[in-house]
């Protein structure tokens, strides 16, 4: 059966990616940045999943205001990276699990989470920016990412985007999912974006250190009392864009303790401030085997 | 009953509800089809005819041509949508973020690497904080903007 073997939480800048992509990542400014993903680099290469279920969300790319999933899921074989206006990272193309994205959204749309299913669409920064940062960018001589990727969009982008607690119970309906697979998948959860950070407006650049270090306290120790907190306590504490945080909750809700198994073991705690306007804040944690 | 909008007493900041999405619906589209080079390239070289094709108002037309963010999130626009015409201008998420405060880039920067703003006295309209409408604007650029 498939397994859920650890979760990852971390921002998806889109200026680390372009800090990769146009060879700035020795300056100081950005190595304080990457040395936090070093011992995380080395903790993927040896505990490599078979697929990345990856939730984040898209930054008016795939998705226009034509047509605003709540949550949508990505069944498609493979998803290039989207031109932003930037012209497209230059980094490879996403290549999907069709079979097995196709059995999680059957089996979560059946525990009522009303799924938008996706076979077509472009992957923007909020994707591929955390899969740099965990594995590098890939070599010319060996081009593609190490392991297949289930994209996961969620809307934070407008109003009313899901709920912290509708985000954790999704988590939980995605770990069963996963654990009614039939084929030995080796399977990570990864939460995007955040931490504090506001893009907008006579507020822009606001960052909230001790907030966001009491959430990554709560979202190890405490994650079905964190999932309550109300939208406005993101927004006013992490700023506008701080409301990235509830992807989080799908990660953490898929782990084993939410489901009454041992409590995942802390591989990695990071925070940095800043990337560009955003306050860095990383985390790893590992189900027992 | 109307929808309740918590969100309406925090300061120097316009959260994207289905409000401001219907009254920057063109808007924001318009941003979208900035995607596309051919039409980056159909908008710089001539801003104002390729705006007239689409049906924005005559607002929403002016801040863009200004280059004004946050008149542009006032009608509507959001900042992801918004980013497409800081990419065509090739201007990064930190200029764009910057450009809204009044700051320089130089300023903005400086805030950003001495950890960024404080939430202290900018979480709700009324307080002191640096956000603060009474405190606006921060920066030598909205200074030098205020002159002319």
């Amino acid at each position: 059966m498939a397994r859920i073997t650890a979760s990852v939480y971390t921002p998806h800048v889109p200026a680390i990616g372009a800090a990769l992509d146009l060879g700035k990542d020795q300056e100081p400014y950005w190595q304080k940045v990457f040395s936090g993903y070093e011992r995380s680099k080395q903790w993927i290469k040896e505990n490599m999943p078979d697929v990345i279920f990856l939730a984040y969300n898209d930054h008016a790319n795939a998705f226009s205001l034509e047509l605003i999933p709540t949550f949508a899921i990505g069944t498609a074989a493979e998803y290039a990276p989207a031109d932003e206006g930037w012209g497209p990272r230059p980094v490879p193309k996403v290549i999907g699990h069709p079979e097995f994205a196709s059995h999680i959204a059957q089996s979560v749309i059946q525990e009522d989470f009303d799924l938008t299913i996706v076979n077509k669409m472009d992957v923007d920064h909020g994707l591929t920016v955390p899969l740099s940062l965990m594995f590098g960018n890939p070599p010319k001589s060996d081009f593609r990412w190490p392991c297949r990727v289930i994209p996961f969009a969620v809307n934070v982008v407008q109003y009313p985007v899901p709920s912290g607690r509708r985000c954790f119970a999704l988590g939980q309906a995605i770990r069963r999912a996963v654990e009614s697979y039939d084929e030995p998948l080796r399977v990570q959860v990864w939460g995007t974006g955040g931490m504090s950070h506001q893009l907008q407006g006579a507020r822009a650049g606001l960052i909230n250190e001790p907030w966001d270090n009491r959430f990554l306290d709560r979202l190890i120790a405490d994650p079905a009392d964190l999932s309550l907190m109300p939208h406005i306590e993101y927004v006013r504490e992490a700023g506008s864009e701080g409301i990235e945080l509830v992807m989080w909750l799908i990660a953490r809700g898929a782990m084993a303790d939410v489901a009454g198994g041992a409590k995942p073991k802390v591989v990695h705690r990071f925070y940095h401030v800043p990337a560009s306007n955003t306050a860095v804040g990383h985390l790893i944690l590992e189900n027992a085997r | 009953m109307p929808l309740d909008k918590p969100y309406k007493d925090v300061p120097g900041t316009t959260i994207f509800d289905a409000e401001q999405s219907r009254k920057g619906y063109h808007l924001n589209q318009f941003c979208m089809s900035l995607m596309k080079p051919a039409n980056r390239e159909r908008f710089k070289a001539n801003e104002r005819a390729y705006l007239d094709e689409w049906s924005m108002t005559e607002e929403q037309k002016q801040a863009v041509l200004a280059r004004d963010l946050n008149r542009c999130i006032e009608h509507g626009g959001n900042i992801y949508f918004l980013a497409k015409i800081g990419a065509t201008d090739g201007k990064s998420f930190q200029q764009m973020a910057g450009s809204m405060t009044g700051m320089t880039e130089a300023e903005y920067r400086d805030m950003m690497i001495n950890g960024g703003r404080s939430a202290e006295g900018n979480r709700h309209l009324g307080e002191d904080g640096d956000a603060q409408l009474h405190r606006q604007p921060q920066g030598a650029a909205g200074r030098k903007t205020l002159r002319e």
